[in-house]
């Protein structure tokens, strides 16, 4: 009998240490379901960041490594340099990408790294307990905006995709959503394009993730997913920003 | 065949003939030379060069192909070093193998660009967060920078640790004549903990995490026995005239040099004047110094800073004997002169007299 569905044998199968609700789980799955289905398991490597997915490394089955806060890029830059021909990719959150590493993310897509990065966007500082994000949205209320995020003292939610699209150097970026099943599957689609940018050597991807977090939002899950599409998808709108890649 | 070159330059191509094919780096005076030669060398060899954005960017760099099994090179003067600190915290926590060069100038701050030893406490205690050490290298010519560089790979990839050369600008910016011998390959351990892809084996990790308690305890045990073993197998130093020596200096690199020079100086006079140049500054050579303060009169320490390895030779002396210093900062750079006239200064009464002949020989 053929098996419909199963777990991906890159996916490790051990107890979560992510929230009840949170995105992270189903990207990290995805990475693993094309892993296996490309058969890549013995070339690829992996970052993790330092935030909610720090132990991404505790669900996939390759090798990884771990980098300081916000310098992913420039690891990844490292090993890629020493490994040109392996699949090498950085999963990163908002804080970790768009705050205290944005000189390294800018950097490496200006310089055309060859390399897939996985942004994964929620707005907030989970690991810490509910902080401002780069891309928290403006009104926003968050452990250190308590009356909401108000742009005249802190400022915008950054646009990280339309940010890098200026850039010569990035070549494939776009923006998707966990918030249905039908986006779960285009996003699992836009990880796919990341990686077959970078094994065809077209240079710079990143995939940027509107993914719930429904702790720090302090919503229910449907409520999450409701609020990516009603008001998230506003401030970031769906769709490829860029493609240098034809 | 020897040839004339820069301490800088000696130390990039010293590096290339260590096999290092992995460079990162950001301009910074004094140490330009460096970044300059790897920027024309690497592309000839097929090597990496990268100009970072920032020096926090090339020593993750390092830290991404030294994870990926590679030997790897980044450079930088004083404040440069300083926002590398956390990467270095990061490759000590990690055990990752890399070479760091600090051609220091004068600080705090900005500071200037002359040449400086005021980095001591930060290259020797730590730097960043936590308790690790780095093993430091201090030479005091352009040969022995370019033989320490080669050195420091190994000791890396030996003890999985990141070695730092720990120069000024006099070192960096002068010319002398040197040449670069290549080693026996040494036997250093496989890397097989190394980020190569997981083809037929088991996945490797390479991270300084470890959030599970005890864990954390456990790894930093680990860490303090390697650094029992860096103690033990390491220490590298020099002396010169210190046997039957009345005084002995204490000095390293360019200070070192300017010490050599009065050591030389009163080798006519009865009153002796011996020298130990540490070149391991961690591990510091303590033996030696505990050993020949029991027999001198007392210890001058020189540096081009306001006393900081000084602390570590009175950690190492115990009290047996008086240990003075004498320091320039902020650029300065001591003089031979100088160092006798501390001397006259603070040898015991009866033997000023033969000192004051030392400082008219010159």
């Amino acid at each position: 009998m053929k098996a419909l569905y199963e777990k991906p044998k890159t996916f490790i199968d051990t107890p979560t240490h992510f929230c009840p609700g949170c995105g992270h789980g189903i990207v990290l799955r995805l990475i693993a379901e094309i892993i296996d289905a490309w058969g890549i398991r013995g070339k690829t490597i992996g970052l993790a960041p330092v935030g909610c997915a720090v132990l991404a490394y505790n669900y996939l089955d390759i090798d990884m490594c771990e980098a300081a806060h916000g310098r992913p890029p420039a690891v990844a830059t490292g090993i890629k340099r020493v490994h040109p021909d392996h699949v090498v990719f950085a999963y990163q959150g908002d804080g970790d990408l768009a705050a205290i590493g944005t000189a390294e993310i800018i950097h490496a897509a200006n310089r055309g790294e060859n390399i897939t990065f996985i942004f994964v966007n929620n707005a907030v500082y989970g690991m810490t307990n509910g902080q401002m994000a780069p891309t928290t949205l403006v009104g926003q209320k968050t452990a250190t905006t308590p009356s909401g995020r108000d742009s005249i003292n802190y400022g915008h939610p950054i646009r990280v995709c339309e940010l890098l699209s200026v850039l010569g150097g990035s070549s494939y970026l776009e923006r998707v959503s966990l918030s249905s099943p039908e986006n779960v599957r285009k996003t699992k689609k836009a990880l796919e394009k990341g990686f077959k940018t970078q094994i065809e050597k077209r240079g710079f991807s990143l995939i940027e993730i509107l993914s719930p977090c429904p702790i720090y939002w302090r919503m229910d899950a449907n409520e999450a997913m409701r609020h990516i599409d009603e008001e998230m998808s506003k401030t970031f709108p769906l769709g490829v920003v860029k493609d240098w890649t034809q | 065949m020897k040839q004339l070159m820069t301490g800088n330059e000696a130390a990039a191509e010293a590096a290339i003939v260590a096999g290092c094919r992995y460079y990162y780096g950001y301009p910074i005076t004094p140490q330009n030379e460096l970044i300059n030669y790897m920027s024309m060398r690497m592309p000839q060899i097929g090597g990496s060069f990268i100009q970072a954005e920032s020096e926090i960017a090339a020593i993750n760099m390092v830290y991404g192909s030294a994870a990926a099994g590679a030997r790897a090179m980044t450079s930088s003067s004083s404040p440069g070093i300083s926002l590398k600190q956390e990467g270095i915290s990061y490759l000590a926590g990690s055990e990752l193998p890399c070479v760091i060069v600090n051609i220091q100038r004068g600080g705090p701050g900005l500071g200037d660009i002359s040449a400086s030893q005021a980095d001591y406490f930060q290259a020797v205690k730590g730097g960043g967060h936590g308790d690790y050490h780095t093993i430091v290298l201090a030479p005091s010519s352009v040969q022995e920078m370019a033989d320490l560089v080669y050195d420091a790979f190994d000791l890396a990839d030996k003890y999985r640790n990141p070695v730092m050369i720990l120069g000024d600008a006099q070192i960096g910016q002068l010319m002398e004549p040197m040449e670069f011998h290549k080693r026996p390959k040494k036997n250093l351990p496989q890397k097989t903990w190394s980020l190569t892809g997981a083809e037929g084996r088991k996945r490797n990790i390479v991270k300084s995490f470890y959030p599970v308690k005890g864990q954390l305890e456990e790894f930093n045990a680990h860490l303090q026995r390697k650094y029992k073993a860096i103690e033990e197998h390491e220490v590298r130093y020099e002396t010169v005239n210190t046997h039957k020596a009345d005084i002995v200096l204490v000095a390293y690199g360019t200070s070192a040099r300017v010490c050599a020079d009065v050591v030389r100086k009163s080798r006519q006079l009865e009153f002796k004047v011996g020298l130990i140049r540490p070149i391991t500054l961690w591990p510091f050579p303590k033996e030696i110094i505990r050993k020949i303060s029991e027999k001198v009169q007392c210890i001058l320490t020189v540096e081009m800073s306001a006393g900081q390895m000084v602390e570590d030779v009175r950690l190492a002396v115990e009290g047996k004997c008086p240990v003075h210093f004498y320091g320039r900062t902020g650029g300065g750079v001591p003089t031979s002169t100088q160092v006798i006239k501390k001397i006259v200064e603070v040898v015991p009464d009866n033997l000023a007299n033969t000192l004051l002949q030392l400082a008219e020989v010159r």
